[in-house]
C-alpha cells in the first residue's frame, strides 16, 4: 500500500539556545503505510511523545518534513488525530457531548454530530453511557471515550499516545483486542507509543525501536504474526520470540537511559 | 432530589435546631447573659415588629440589590479584567502581588471618599461593594485559566480548535470551579462592605436597620436584622452555586 506519512530528518532540540540542549529527536526518517498500525517503543524520554507532537503539528519549531500524502504538514490537520496519555476527556461534557466536540467545532448541526457520535460511541463499546460524565467511568472507559472522540474527527492517522498507559494489564489487553476490532473496520491507520513491549507485539504490524537520548530509530522490527490478531496471541511461541527480540533491543536503551538519569539527579 | 442530596440539608437543619435550643436553655438558666444574646425564640418573635417598625423584608430586598449590583460590577469587570492578566503575562505577574494586598486591605475605611464623590447614595453602596468583590474574581479568574490543563489545549489545538472555540468550549468551562471561588469570596466580602456601609453612615438596607436596632438597646431585634443579612448570603451563595452547576455539571 502507498505510504501516507512519510516523516523525513525530522529532528528537534529542547533550550536550544541554553547551555543544556536537550537533543529530543536526531534525524529520525520513517515511513508508514497507509492502514498500517506501527507501534514505537523507546525508554522514556528518547523522544517518543516529541515524536507526535511533531507529526500531530503539536510542535512546529523543529527540523525535517512530516508530509501527509506527499503535503507538508503546518500546524494541526485534518489528517491526523492524536489521543493522549494523560485524562483527556472534557469532565463537564458528557459522553455524548465529548464524542460530538470535534464535529461541534467543524459546524455539524446537532441531530447530525450527536447521530455520528452515537455511532463512534458503540464502535468502542460505550453505548448505554452516553449520558454519564467523565467522573462516572472507569480510567478505560474514559480512554474509550478519548479514542471515540478522535475517531469522530475522522483522521487519516491516528496517533495514540500511550492511551492505555494507566490502566492495569487485563484491561489493556482487552482494550487492545476492542482497539484491533476498531483498526480492521476502519482500516484506520494508526501508530501508538507505547512502553508495553507485549501490547506493541498484540497491535502491530511493525515495531519502531528508539534509541536513549538523542532519539533516533534503533531498528524496525516487521510482526508476521497472522491476523486477525486477538490478546490470545501471547500464548503462541511466536510471540515470545518477537517480545525476546525486542525486549533484546530494547534492554540496553533503557539501562542506559536509567544511567544518565540517575546522572542527572545525582549531578542536582 | 435524591436521598443522599437531601441528608446534608436535613442534617444541617437538625444541627441549627439543636444549637438554638441549647442556646434557649443556656439563656434561660442565665448562663448566657440575656441583654448580649437573646434566647432564639425571642429573635424569632421580634421578626414581626422589626418588620412592622422598620420594612425588614423590603430592606432585605434592598441590601439584595445593592449586593447583586456589585457583584455584577464586579463580574464585568473581574473576568475580563482576570483574562487580560491571564492572557499578558508581564501585567499577571506585575499585579497578582499588588491585587492580593489590595484585597487584604480594610477597603470599608475609605467610605468617607466615596461619600465625597458618590454623595449619600446608593451609588456610594455598590461602590464600595465593588472593590472587594472584584479583587478575589480578578485573581481567581486568571488562577483558573492559568491552571486550564495542557493536556485539555493540546485537544482542542489537534482538532484545529479556533482561538475564541478554545476560550469559549475549553478554557472557561475549564476554569469555571475556580472562578465561582473568586466569585463567592467576591460576595461574601461585598455583602460585608454594603452592610457595613449601610450600618456606618445610616442609609438604607438591613445595615441601617441592624444600627437602629442596636442603638435602641434592642437585641432580639438586632439579631433578627443580623439573621436577615444571612439569609443574603445564603441566597448568594445558593444562587451562584446553582449557576456554577449550570456552567459545569459535575
Amino acid at each position: 500500500m502507498a505510504d501516507i506519512l512519510e516523516i523525513k530528518k525530522v529532528s528537534k532540540t529542547y533550550n536550544a539556545d541554553s547551555d543544556n540542549p536537550v537533543v529530543a529527536l536526531d534525524g529520525v526518517d520513517l515511513n508508514v503505510a497507509e492502514g498500517e498500525f506501527v507501534s514505537i517503543i523507546g525508554p522514556s524520554g528518547c523522544g517518543k511523545s516529541t515524536l507526535f507532537n511533531v507529526i500531530g503539528g503539536l510542535i512546529d519549531d523543529h527540523h525535517g518534513e512530516v508530509l501527509i500524502e506527499g503535503r507538508p504538514v503546518d500546524g494541526a490537520h485534518k489528517d491526523v488525530g492524536v489521543v493522549f496519555q494523560e485524562e483527556s476527556t472534557f469532565p463537564w461534557r458528557t459522553t455524548l457531548d465529548n464524542v460530538a466536540f470535534p464535529l461541534e467545532i467543524e459546524g455539524v448541526g446537532k441531530e447530525e454530530r450527536d447521530a455520528l457520535a452515537r455511532k463512534f460511541i458503540k464502535l468502542v463499546g460505550l453505548d448505554g453511557f452516553e449520558n454519564h460524565f467523565p467522573a462516572q467511568l472507569s480510567g478505560g472507559m474514559k480512554q474509550r471515550t478519548a479514542v471515540a472522540r478522535t475517531l469522530a474527527y475522522e483522521p487519516r492517522i491516528m496517533l495514540l499516545d500511550e492511551p492505555f498507559g494507566a490502566l492495569d494489564e487485563q484491561t489493556r489487553m482487552l482494550l487492545g483486542d476492542k482497539m484491533l476490532e476498531i483498526w480492521s473496520a476502519l482500516n484506520q491507520t494508526m501508530l501508538l507509543i507505547t512502553h508495553n513491549i507485549t501490547e506493541a507485539v498484540q497491535l502491530s504490524d511493525r515495531v519502531v525501536v528508539m534509541s536513549y537520548r538523542p532519539g533516533t530509530i534503533k531498528e524496525i522490527i516487521n510482526i508476521e504474526l497472522p491476523r486477525p490478531r486477538s490478546s490470545e496471541v501471547i500464548s503462541t511461541p511466536e510471540f515470545g520470540t518477537y517480545v525476546g527480540k525486542l525486549w533484546t533491543l530494547l534492554r540496553e536503551e533503557a539501562s542506559r537511559g536509567m544511567e544518565e538519569a540517575e546522572a542527572e539527579i545525582a549531578a542536582t | 432530589m435524591s436521598k443522599l442530596h437531601k441528608m446534608p440539608i436535613v442534617v444541617g437543619l437538625i444541627g441549627l435546631l439543636a444549637c438554638a435550643l441549647i442556646l434557649e436553655y443556656s439563656v434561660d438558666a442565665g448562663w448566657v447573659m440575656q441583654l448580649v444574646v437573646p434566647r432564639p425564640s425571642d429573635t424569632i418573635l421580634a421578626f414581626p415588629e422589626v418588620q412592622a417598625d422598620m420594612d425588614l423584608f423590603g430592606n432585605f430586598f434592598v441590601t439584595l440589590a445593592m449586593t447583586a449590583a456589585a457583584t455584577l460590577l464586579a463580574l464585568i469587570i473581574g473576568v475580563p479584567f482576570g483574562y487580560f492578566l491571564y492572557r499578558n503575562t508581564r501585567y499577571g505577574v506585575a499585579y497578582e502581588g499588588w491585587l492580593a494586598a489590595a484585597f487584604a486591605a480594610p477597603t470599608v475605611l475609605l467610605y468617607p471618599l466615596f461619600l465625597v464623590i458618590f454623595g449619600r447614595s446608593h451609588a456610594t453602596l455598590i461602590a464600595m461593594g465593588f472593590i472587594p468583590g472584584a479583587i478575589p474574581i480578578i485573581i481567581q479568574t486568571r488562577q483558573g485559566l492559568l491552571g486550564v490543563s495542557k493536556t485539555l489545549l493540546n485537544v482542542g489545538r489537534s482538532f484545529n480548535v479556533s482561538e475564541r472555540d478554545m476560550f469559549w468550549k475549553i478554557q472557561l468551562p475549564s476554569a469555571v470551579p475556580t472562578i465561582f471561588t473568586g466569585i463567592r469570596i467576591g460576595v461574601m466580602y461585598t455583602l460585608v462592605n454594603i452592610v457595613a456601609i449601610e450600618y456606618l453612615i445610616d442609609f438604607g438596607g438591613l445595615g441601617r436597620i441592624v444600627s437602629e436596632m442596636y442603638f435602641r438597646f434592642d437585641t432580639p431585634g438586632t439579631y433578627a436584622s443580623i439573621i436577615a443579612v444571612v439569609f443574603v448570603s445564603v441566597f448568594f451563595y445558593w444562587g451562584f452555586g446553582r449557576v456554577e452547576k449550570w456552567l459545569r455539571p459535575v
